[in-house]
């Protein structure tokens, strides 16, 4: 097992890693951004080295720089975490020729799981449904044009090195199209260096469910259910749960199937999330595959009973798993909200200092953060500031828990979305389980201006 | 005269107008980036650009002035 693991992240997620190499008795090294010097995982970590200046190219994607840290401090292995470092064949590559394990999976994979339009290709290979659309990149508007005739409005277009949301835009016809196809294009280039385009037809009323996988270097390969995560604004998620509400016995069972043969298929190690997107008649189509720890993986350790973190180490040391698939249990449900320091209805970043925080405690309740009272919030990085988890028997008692720890969860001096996600937990059709990727537009945005106007 | 402010903290981005430029409704002046997203700000009404406040990569909190039109 590692002596020494650095984490190449920071806020919650440095804090996450930490706590269970604390557990397994591995020693930490942080790293931070002049940004983050009295922020909590510096502070949690055995060692911590500053490494550059606050925007993230200075510091957190600053390769060269986290690499020597690692090389000086003498550790085992890097944690990314999850966004910055985790996906960039690039980082794991260089950590492979320095001999430091990454804690993930290949380099290979990894570039071949970012580039979206060549993942579409492998999964149809792998005998996973994807959405009908092209798999070739588009050259210009006209191409977009063509392909988009073919496949019949509305279309997505979509950036193939996106994520987050960029680059992506859903285009209900031609002249649309045109107008969207260049700033798209131009977006993906500045974010990504990759302004390759493609488009898929656009599923209406869809559910984001994802399959949670974990694969040891021996060929074994466990799916640890599914998450529901189609509660999103700006593309990106906001509620996630396990298992979803809304498909049955038997679509769970074909999606975990599909999930596995995806993960063989790629010969995929360590822990990774393949998306689908499911229409109201339950077929499920591949969107994507994150090959890293997910933001929302502790409403899976709450069902199963896992610790994903720990998971990762081990199997990134070389472990076997000591378990089989007919020995995996699930049991209850649960809900996670990610609190964000932004506007609860223009969605607009509001960082800033904390005042006072006041996080409810209970039963069922847990949470993920690295923020306290007299932070300060800086305007940076991802605006996610902390996750709050809740876990019962039942969906409806998890629901009930989610709304009571909400009302009890405090945080002054910045602006939170924590209204909007009470509203959200307290909808009618979010209890129903009719959590379709349109419930913001649908739901909470028409409830926010027929209060206000 | 009117002057435009910032809707969010975060740091000037882009500055997309220059001083003495004539602006329409709805045109963009300045791009503002902060935690990963990126806000235009778009002039509220037409007129001439007269004064810019900030320069690209400035630091400003929400309510910051940043340029004035005429």
């Amino acid at each position: 097992m590692f002596k020494k693991i650095l984490i190449a992240n920071r806020g919650e997620i440095a804090l996450r890693v930490i706590r269970t190499c604390k557990k397994m008795n591995i020693g930490t090294v942080a790293v931070y951004s002049e940004a983050d010097a009295g922020s909590l995982h510096v502070k949690q970590a055995d060692e911590a080295y500053l490494i550059g200046k606050p925007p993230v190219a200075d510091s957190y994607l600053n390769i060269e720089k986290i690499i020597a840290v690692a090389k000086e401090s003498g550790v085992d292995a890097i944690h990314p975490g999850y966004g910055l470092l985790s996906e960039n064949p690039a980082f794991a590559q260089r950590c492979k020729d320095e001999g430091i394990v990454f804690i993930g999976p290949e380099p290979e994979t990894i570039a071949a799981m970012g580039n979206k339009l060549e993942a579409r290709k492998t999964m149809e290979e792998a005998g996973v449904p994807i959405i009908k659309g092209v798999n070739i990149p588009l050259q210009n508007v006209e191409e977009a044009i063509s392909a988009a005739e073919k496949i019949g409005y509305p279309v997505m277009l979509k950036a193939s090195a996106g994520g987050g949301g960029i680059g992506m835009q859903l285009v209900s016809g031609e002249e649309e199209l045109r107008k969207a196809f260049a700033g798209n294009k131009k977006r993906a280039e500045s974010f990504f260096g990759d302004g390759t385009m493609f488009i898929e037809k656009y599923i209406p009323d869809a559910h984001h469910v994802e399959v949670q996988i974990i694969a040891d270097k021996y060929g074994n390969i466990l799916p640890l259910w599914e998450r529901e995560c189609s509660i999103q604004r700006r593309n990106q998620k906001v509620i996630e749960e396990a298992p979803s509400p809304f498909i049955s016995e038997t679509t769970r069972e074909k999606m975990l199937a599909a999930a596995v043969a995806a993960a063989k298929h790629i010969h995929y190690v360590n822990a990774g999330t393949i998306e689908f997107l499911v229409d109201s008649d339950e077929n499920f189509y591949f969107l994507e595959m994150n090959t890293r720890l997910q933001v929302e993986h502790p409403v899976t350790e709450e069902i199963t009973g896992l610790d994903l973190v720990e998971e990762q180490i081990r199997i990134a040391a070389g472990e076997p798993f000591s378990i089989k698939r007919e020995e995996l249990k699930r049991e209850g449900h649960a809900i996670e909200a990610r609190i964000y320091a932004e506007d609860p209805v223009t969605f607009f970043p509001s960082p800033g200092k904390i005042t006072a925080l006041s996080l409810p405690e209970g039963e069922g309740i847990r949470h993920e953060t690295a923020v306290y009272s007299g932070a300060s919030v800086p305007p940076f990085y991802d605006p996610m500031i902390a996750k709050l988890i809740v876990s019962a028997e039942t969906r409806e008692k998890a629901c009930q828990r989610l709304i009571h720890a909400l009302e009890n969860y405090k945080i002054e001096g910045i602006k939170t979305n924590i209204d909007m996600l009470l509203a959200t937990a307290k909808h009618e059709q979010f209890l129903k389980g009719n959590t379709t990727t349109k419930f913001v537009e649908d739901y909470y945005l028409p409830l926010t201006k027929s209060v206000k106007k | 005269m009117a002057l435009v402010k910032a809707t969010m903290a975060g740091t000037v981005w882009k500055i997309v107008v220059s001083e003495g430029e004539k602006v329409d409704t709805g045109q963009d002046l300045v791009i503002l980036e902060s935690m990963k997203m990126e806000i235009p700000i778009a002039a509220e009404e037409s007129g001439t650009v007269k004064k810019i406040f900030v320069q690209e990569g400035d630091f400003i909190n929400e309510e910051d002035h940043l340029l004035e039109i005429e």
